[in-house]
């Protein structure tokens, strides 16, 4: 059974004349590892707010699990593109938030729930530390930490290291690989960087035209686990064009 | 400490400057009734001390703590009002505006007819005037909260309760401080007009008493403790509002 699925799911902004999203059908394996690309303002981004529920559909149904989503709670883990650590809290008690709204753990529990979050982002120690006092990679580990805390098995991670620098990104790509493989979660992770794409996901979903109409999966060969040097495989590297080209019409068109 | 004193240098020296400048100027007018030179000032001060702080400093403080108990109380509640219900925010707003249109000390006379020579009509003056700044401030504070936080928690399955504890009210809270930073002056003057127009003591009645024996230095003595007395709250608030927010700006 997929984890995620959308059935004929249709969105318009208010004031728009056209649906953003037309009848949309994809759906998503558990324990897979996707990536949405697509141009800027193509709408990929509403596809996770219509999933998180931030944005209710005209049309159509999103199940998480099988279920319709409205009704149900804390089903997926959103990362938002900045951080969002809340700079009156230490990181400990940003990682807090997600446990003290599911008011499902006692103090006890969640210091422990915390303290694990950040042994395995590699963020022991920063318990009492305040936002600011850390680096942007640690900042996104962080929140990352803070988005498994929402114990959903469905995470949605929006561009979360567009704004790294390059070196810190390509560590911060590894790293999240290898907690996606540890911890067995799906993932969906938008990105415009389609290298990050190939990287990062065994299937690719292309954003090919506003109205989003369907999405083109596109799976990438290579097997996990995964080093940057694997990206310099000849088919990788065709298939990259081939994604760029597919982008590059749409902006040009 | 000494690093505070270093930055605050600057405005000794022009104080002293423009006190020295006073002294001279009065010196040379030599008409203490309506020009008193800041020493005569400073002895009226130790003249009067016992008066000044048993009888009329407690009076006036007693006026401005209900003003501004009852003005943060008020202003606070019509600005999550104003937060929570568009409705309300449309209502509230333009008669809050226009309340501050009211010339205050015009119609305080009134005051003292309806409310006699209690404490109420001072407190109603006070509170005209403070709760203004602190109703605006604390909106301007809530509505700061950022939208993308609130999404975030939204999809943590946050209720509005969690998202006004959470967010809305760490938000406000540096506008809070600068409210009450604002509203402490505004509050003692409020109480002191009030006390001016109609009172049996107090500050503000004080000095409108000495006003009429024509004593210069004695109608400013107790503005002089009242301003000192105001600074010194602000500066408490100031050091509270360090102690509890070391994040300001970062939004």
């Amino acid at each position: 059974m997929s984890i995620l699925n959308f059935d004929n799911v249709s969105y318009r902004y208010p004031g728009d004349d056209v649906d953003i999203i037309d009848r949309l059908s994809f759906s998503v394996e558990p324990g897979s590892f996707h990536c949405i690309i697509g141009t800027s303002g193509c709408g990929k981004s509403t596809i996770f707010r219509l999933i998180n529920g931030l944005l209710q559909p005209k049309a159509g149904t999103v199940c998480v699990n099988g279920r319709h989503i409205t009704g149900q709670k804390h089903y997926c883990g959103y990362m938002p593109q900045k951080d969002m650590l809340f700079p009156w809290r230490t990181i400990g008690e940003n990682l807090a938030l997600p446990l003290e709204i599911q008011r499902k753990y006692n103090k006890a529990e969640q210091r422990e729930l915390i303290d694990a979050a950040l042994a395995d982002v590699g963020l022991a120690g920063c318990i009492d530390k305040r936002p600011d006092e850390l680096s942007g990679g640690m900042r996104q580990r962080a929140a990352f930490a803070r988005t498994m805390l929402t114990g959903s098995d469905l995470l949605l991670l929006d561009e979360p290291f567009s704004a790294l620098d390059f070196l810190t990104r390509i560590s911060m790509q590894e790293w999240l690989l290898k907690l996606w493989q540890r911890h067995k979660k799906t993932i969906l992770f938008i990105t415009h960087d389609v290298e990050e794409a190939l990287f990062l996901s065994s299937g690719v979903l292309v954003v090919e035209q506003t109205p989003i109409r369907t999405l083109r999966e596109i799976p990438v060969p290579m097997d996990y686990p995964r080093t940057h040097k694997d990206l310099a495989h000849p088919e990788i590297i065709e298939l990259r064009e081939q994604l760029v080209n597919m982008l590059r019409k749409q902006v040009t068109e | 400490m000494r690093k505070a004193c270093k930055s605050n240098l600057p405005a000794l020296i022009f104080l002293f400057a423009l006190l020295m400048l006073w002294q001279l100027g009065a010196m040379k007018v030599n008409a203490a009734y309506i020009l008193p030179t800041p020493v005569q000032i400073l002895q009226k001060l130790w003249e009067l001390r016992i008066v000044l702080f048993t009888e009329h400093l407690p009076a006036t403080m007693l006026v401005t703590l209900v003003g501004l108990i009852i003005s943060l109380v008020l202003g606070l509640g019509l600005a999550i009002l104003m937060d929570a219900s568009p409705f309300c925010r449309k209502a509230i707003y333009p008669v809050v505006v226009a309340s501050q249109t009211i010339p205050t000390t015009a119609i305080a006379p009134l005051f003292v007819l309806w409310f006699g020579y209690s404490i109420w009509s001072k407190v109603l003056v006070t509170v005209l005037i403070t709760f203004f700044p602190i109703t605006i401030t604390v909106y301007d504070g809530l509505q700061s909260a950022k939208v993308e936080m609130t999404e975030l928690l939204l999809t943590y399955g946050a209720t509005k309760r969690d998202i006004f504890f959470k967010i809305k009210v760490p938000c406000t809270l540096p506008y809070f401080f600068s409210a009450i930073k604002m509203a402490i002056p505004l509050s003692v003057i409020g109480a002191a007009i009030g006390e001016w127009l109609g009172a049996q003591s107090g500050l503000g009645y004080l000095s409108r008493r000495m006003m009429t024996q024509l004593d210069g230095a004695g109608v400013f003595a107790p503005i002089v403790l009242m301003s000192a007395v105001a600074m010194l709250a602000v500066a408490l608030v100031a050091l509270l509002e360090k102690k509890m927010i070391r994040w300001r700006g970062e939004l």
